[in-house]
């Protein structure tokens, strides 16, 4: 039995983090889910939301996903999301001003699906930055 | 004579002109190939995952879906291939379109009907030059795709997957791309993308005998719908990627190519050139010779 899990977030242009860590928080379609190590297999699908990962020099790693899939096995979690993008390296700025295009656009009337994911993604990124912007 | 010498080096010259775009070209392809395969290697780890999530589900679950059922009687084809923008690859393109050729004619003798999806301006080019019905073509990022057009396509594939054949659906979908072997060997290659090879992908573990049973959440079906269409897009990234890094290994490889023939035609004309120049000065000489002789002659 292992006392520390290994994580690997993975998008689809490369891996955005990866290492040891103590727990995962992520959110399911169903809700949040925190992963401990030495979980049993789990194959859930994600929803855009600010990730917690616990490492193990005691961090917490805040990481911005969108729609995705977590799956753990082995003692190891991947999460995989088509945008998956470590918090550290999201520039806030930016993240809100494109939150505000979204926002803007879905209030003009623009309810399709891919307006929605753009705009629930924008708001997983700003919610990431801020986090990680408090923990700093 | 003088005419001869003067067009001799004309003609170098204009191959020197060549010879140094060919190199120039060379040289781009061959610092743009790194790019082309660290992408193509950054994206493994998602395809690896995918791959093993899908059969994760398609093991355990035993289901009916949409997407992993085998159509009885598939009649609509679809065949999605992948060439390139611009010309100088060498025979990138033709090796593509060669196997689409072989692969419709397959088609044709079973009682299918192909469907064709075009990427890059060569193989929209070969279908309208033959007036061959395209379904849907993308050009302009053939030999640097983003994960965008990967999503464009692969969702264009699933939605047309997913419709009714009597409404223009499709039962079956190929892919034909370009697989990088290595620098000096890229071959095309013909994959099922739909319904789901699901052996295939079981296989793809390779570290793991068994794959452990899963618990999943809310159930097999919501998460295969999920993880489905995500599949198809990075397994069509997949492709575009392979397919843009052996584009410019072929390009890479033409335009050596190309250099090495212009070099070896200059040394030919320099040589040419000097043979005709000596031709003219020995000319020249004989005359003055020849009329100082007929001079002396006279006196």
């Amino acid at each position: 039995m292992s006392d520390t899990i290994r994580v690997e977030v993975v998008s689809a242009t490369g891996i955005a983090w990866e290492g040891e860590a103590l727990s995962v928080i992520a959110r399911t379609t169903e809700g949040d889910i925190g992963i401990l190590p030495n979980h049993e297999p789990f194959l859930a699908g994600l929803v855009p939301c600010a990730a917690e990962v616990l490492t193990v020099d005691g961090r917490r790693e805040i990481v911005a996903l969108d729609t995705g899939l977590i799956s753990v096995a082995d003692n190891r979690v991947a999460l995989l999301s088509q945008f998956a993008r470590v918090a550290a390296e999201i520039d806030l700025n930016a993240a809100e001003h494109e939150l505000a295009a979204a926002e803007k656009r879905l209030n003009a009337g623009e309810t399709d699906e891919e307006t929605m994911q753009h705009f629930r993604r924008a708001q997983a990124q700003v919610k990431a930055a801020r986090l990680a912007g408090e923990k700093a | 004579m003088g005419a001869s010498l003067r067009e001799l080096r004309q003609r170098r010259q204009s191959v020197m002109a060549t010879k140094k775009i060919t190199r120039a070209m060379e040289l781009i392809a061959s610092s743009r190939i790194v790019k082309a395969q660290q992408a193509a290697a950054r994206a493994l780890p998602f395809t690896r995952e995918l791959n093993r999530a899908v059969s994760a589900v398609a093991e355990y679950s035993r289901l009916d879906h949409p997407l992993t059922n085998h159509h009885e009687n598939p009649k609509r084809v679809a065949i999605f291939f992948i060439t390139s923008d611009r010309g100088m690859n060498g025979a990138y393109s033709s090796n593509v379109i060669k196997a689409v050729s072989r692969f419709v004619q397959r088609l044709r003798e079973e009682g299918k009907e192909p469907v064709r999806y075009v990427v890059g301006r060569k193989g929209i080019g070969y279908t309208q030059f033959r007036g061959l019905p395209v379904e849907a073509s993308w050009e302009g990022f053939s030999d640097s795709p983003t994960y965008d057009d990967a999503i464009e396509i692969g969702d264009r594939l699933v939605a047309d997957f997913l419709r009714p054949t009597e409404e223009g659906g499709v039962d079956e979908i190929w892919a034909v791309y370009t697989r990088m072997e290595s620098m000096i060997s890229q071959t095309a290659r013909v994959r099922r993308v739909l319904p789901l090879e699901v052996v295939e992908g079981v296989k793809d573990i390779g570290d793991h005998d068994l794959v452990p049973e899963y618990w999943f959440e809310p159930d097999p079906e919501t998460v295969l719908d999920r993880l489905l269409p995500v599949y198809v897009r990075s397994r069509i990234w997949f492709y575009l990627l392979q397919s843009a890094a052996s584009q410019l290994a072929s390009q890479q490889r033409a335009m050596k190519s190309a250099t090495d023939n212009a070099q070896q035609l200059i040394e030919r004309l320099t040589r040419e050139a000097n043979q005709a120049r000596q031709a003219e000065i020995t000319q020249e000489i004989s005359e003055i010779v020849g009329g100082a002789s007929a001079l002396a002659e006279q006196e």
